[in-house]
């Protein structure tokens, strides 16, 4: 008969995640990320855990793609602006596509995708989620397939000309199919729906 | 990994440490990095408004992911268990098994720490993970299609046949198992869910065995299960902690990359409690060898008191029977013994009638031709336990050892 059952939940340090506890007022407070990195864009990558780069005071924290073999895809994660200043992401490319940056919004009772040509803006000290049904990364004419477990590399730029690396991990997923505006302004689709993009 | 004793574990003698402890009390200002919380899913998506309902319990306690072995075997069995295990599809060769294990290994390092996954459509239902573990086991066709089928361990090797068994292919064999673990059914549904996802790409569900134990808080942590024929089951389980359970569970030779693993034989043991309801308490417990109150050996007053195999009674006769389910299945070296980490299930007929009652048997050790074999032999020869007792799945898969933080479940097999 074992002793003992009971133990105290112990926290397991993972590799890179930044770190965000919300008081019960939902106060965001920033802790920190020490010794956390760019990842291995490669296939030696050593788990497909996201990464972003810290040294900034702006990363995009847990960025995942989803996997596709032709066409168009999208890239999520979520934005973190630890300066003082709001920043805007104006511009964005992965080794593997052309990148523009996508809002959705509702259109006569549907989710309509658009180009988002003034790109995302994050409050100072605030984060900014992309996600499947809402603002995201999107990935055109990939030049190759996007295999779930690989990784993909790509580049954010800021309006301030900074840039931030990251590796995004491609992830089987099966929704956020969501309806593309042709009259949206700069777009350069040619289809209005995403079957297997994204 | 080893579980400790308490009276040296400082943590076990103060309250149980909830994440929202660490994430409300002195940690913050200490200003430490509280790496795993993560970004996004926080306290506040966890917690009802103050007033709304009492204290969480069981449902923010965690188990750790990383480590030399794999979570999920000398962890305290929890209240619920899930076994999904794969066919790999053919395409599938050793790279796209790493990619695979390094999503899967990215899954189950969050979701037991109360993280939604990547791409989490429910990431809500990932915050409460009830001591979550996700413990993942290789199959000889994974070997084979990595193209390292001669890195399967002799120590393992493949089942003989029993004369007791009945097995059934659905519920047998496998390229790939995850263990799914909790104290919650509904942590354990949200994780099968998730992995059966990222898993799309891969391979296709062979079989799910579902079962449980008692539920969590309903009797002392500690305490032996009882099974569904009433039993107190694992009783003579070996410790973790103590160089007995180390020698028993975890693989120290052979193949490099098992060391620190260990081998699971996974039974599927159906229950002929109709049958069994026709005998009587002191019949049933002359089966076992054991009290059905107090798990005591005939022999014994105890749970714990070690039976006497050579006690006769009054006519001469063994006070623990000759076929009795404990002394068939005695094994005297506790190097030896296995880890059984069972659960109990019951499936609801899909047309009426009444349920299939069993017991999934999880027995972990690290040489299945020492440990598990010969007592199944001379279980299956003579244990009086067989009437009611049928063998209808059979499985076995290499555990691989655990990975630390930048490493993959299977890394040292497939990269």
């Amino acid at each position: 008969m074992r002793k003992r059952m009971t133990r105290p939940a112990r926290r397991t340090p993972q590799p890179c995640t930044i770190t965000l506890a919300a008081s019960a007022a939902a106060a965001l407070l920033l802790l920190g990320v020490p010794g956390c990195s760019a990842g291995d864009s490669g296939a030696a990558s050593p788990t497909p855990t996201p990464s972003a780069t810290s040294s900034s005071s702006f990363a995009i924290e847990d960025p995942w793609v989803k996997a596709a073999d032709e066409g168009m895809t999208a890239a999520f994660g979520t934005l973190v602006n630890r300066g003082d200043r709001d920043v805007r992401v104006v511009g964005a490319t992965c080794d593997v596509a052309r990148v523009e940056m996508h809002t959705m919004a509702m259109q006569g009772g549907t989710m309509v995708m658009k180009n988002e040509p003034n790109g995302f803006t994050v409050k100072a000290g605030g984060t900014h989620r992309l996600e499947p049904g809402g603002d995201h990364l999107m990935l055109i004419d990939i030049t190759k397939p996007i295999r779930a477990g690989d990784t993909i590399a790509c580049t954010l730029t800021l309006d301030d000309d900074r840039t931030v690396d990251f590796t995004a991990v491609a992830k089987p997923f099966t929704g956020a199919e969501e309806q593309y505006d042709p009259d949206a302004p700069d777009s350069e689709h040619d289809a209005n729906t995403h079957n297997g993009g994204h | 990994m080893a579980d400790t004793d308490p009276t040296t574990d400082s943590a076990a003698q103060r309250p149980t440490m909830s994440r929202r402890r660490l994430l409300t009390g002195g940690a913050l200002a200490a200003g430490g990095a509280l790496a795993g919380a993560g970004l996004t899913w926080g306290v506040a998506d966890r917690e009802p408004p103050a007033g709304t309902a009492d204290p969480v319990s069981f449902g923010e306690q965690v188990e750790p992911f990383y480590g030399p072995h794999q979570a999920g075997i000398a962890t305290p069995a929890q209240a619920h268990a899930s076994f999904v295990a794969f066919d790999l599809l053919p395409t599938v060769d050793r790279a796209a098994l790493g990619r695979l294990m390094r999503l899967w290994t990215d899954d189950a390092a969050r979701l037991t720490q109360g993280q939604p996954p990547l791409a989490d459509t429910e990431p809500e239902l990932a915050l409460l993970p009830a001591r979550l573990t996700i413990t993942f086991g290789f199959g000889p066709g994974l070997l084979r299609a990595a193209g390292r089928s001669d890195q399967w361990p002799e120590a393992i090797g493949s089942l003989p046949s029993f004369s007791v068994d009945r097995l059934q292919p659905n519920w047998s064999g496998g390229d790939l198992l995850i263990q799914i673990c909790a104290d919650d059914p509904v942590t354990v549904s949200h994780a099968q869910r998730m992995m059966i996802k990222d898993a799309r790409p891969f391979a296709t569900v062979r079989w799910i065995q579902q079962g449980f134990l008692h539920g969590r808080g309903v009797r002392g942590d500690g305490q032996t299960p009882r099974n569904l024929l009433g039993q107190l089951d694992g009783t003579t389980n070996p410790k973790p902690g103590t160089p007995e359970f180390d020698a028993a569970v975890w693989v120290s030779d052979g193949p490099e990359w098992l060391r620190g693993g260990s081998a699971l034989v996974l039974r599927r043991i159906r229950l002929d409690l109709d049958d069994w309801d026709r005998l009587g308490r002191a019949e049933r417990e002359y089966v076992l060898g054991r009290r059905l109150d107090t798990g005591a050996p005939l022999t014994g007053q105890r749970e714990d008191d070690p039976p006497d195999f050579t006690a006769t009674d009054e006519s001469g006769l063994y006070v623990i029977p000759e076929f009795s389910h404990i002394r068939r299945a005695h094994v005297a070296d506790p190097r030896l013994r296995m880890l059984r980490r069972f659960y109990n299930y019951e499936l609801a007929p899909a047309t009426g009638g009444p349920p299939e009652a069993g017991m999934i048997f999880a027995a972990y050790q690290a040489n299945v031709q020492r440990q598990f074999v010969p007592v199944q032999r001379k279980l299956a020869e003579a244990d009086l336990l067989n009437k009611w007792t049928i063998p209808i799945g059979s499985a076995v898969f290499a555990i691989p050892p655990g990975c630390e933080p930048g490493g993959w479940i299977g890394e040292r097999l497939l990269a």
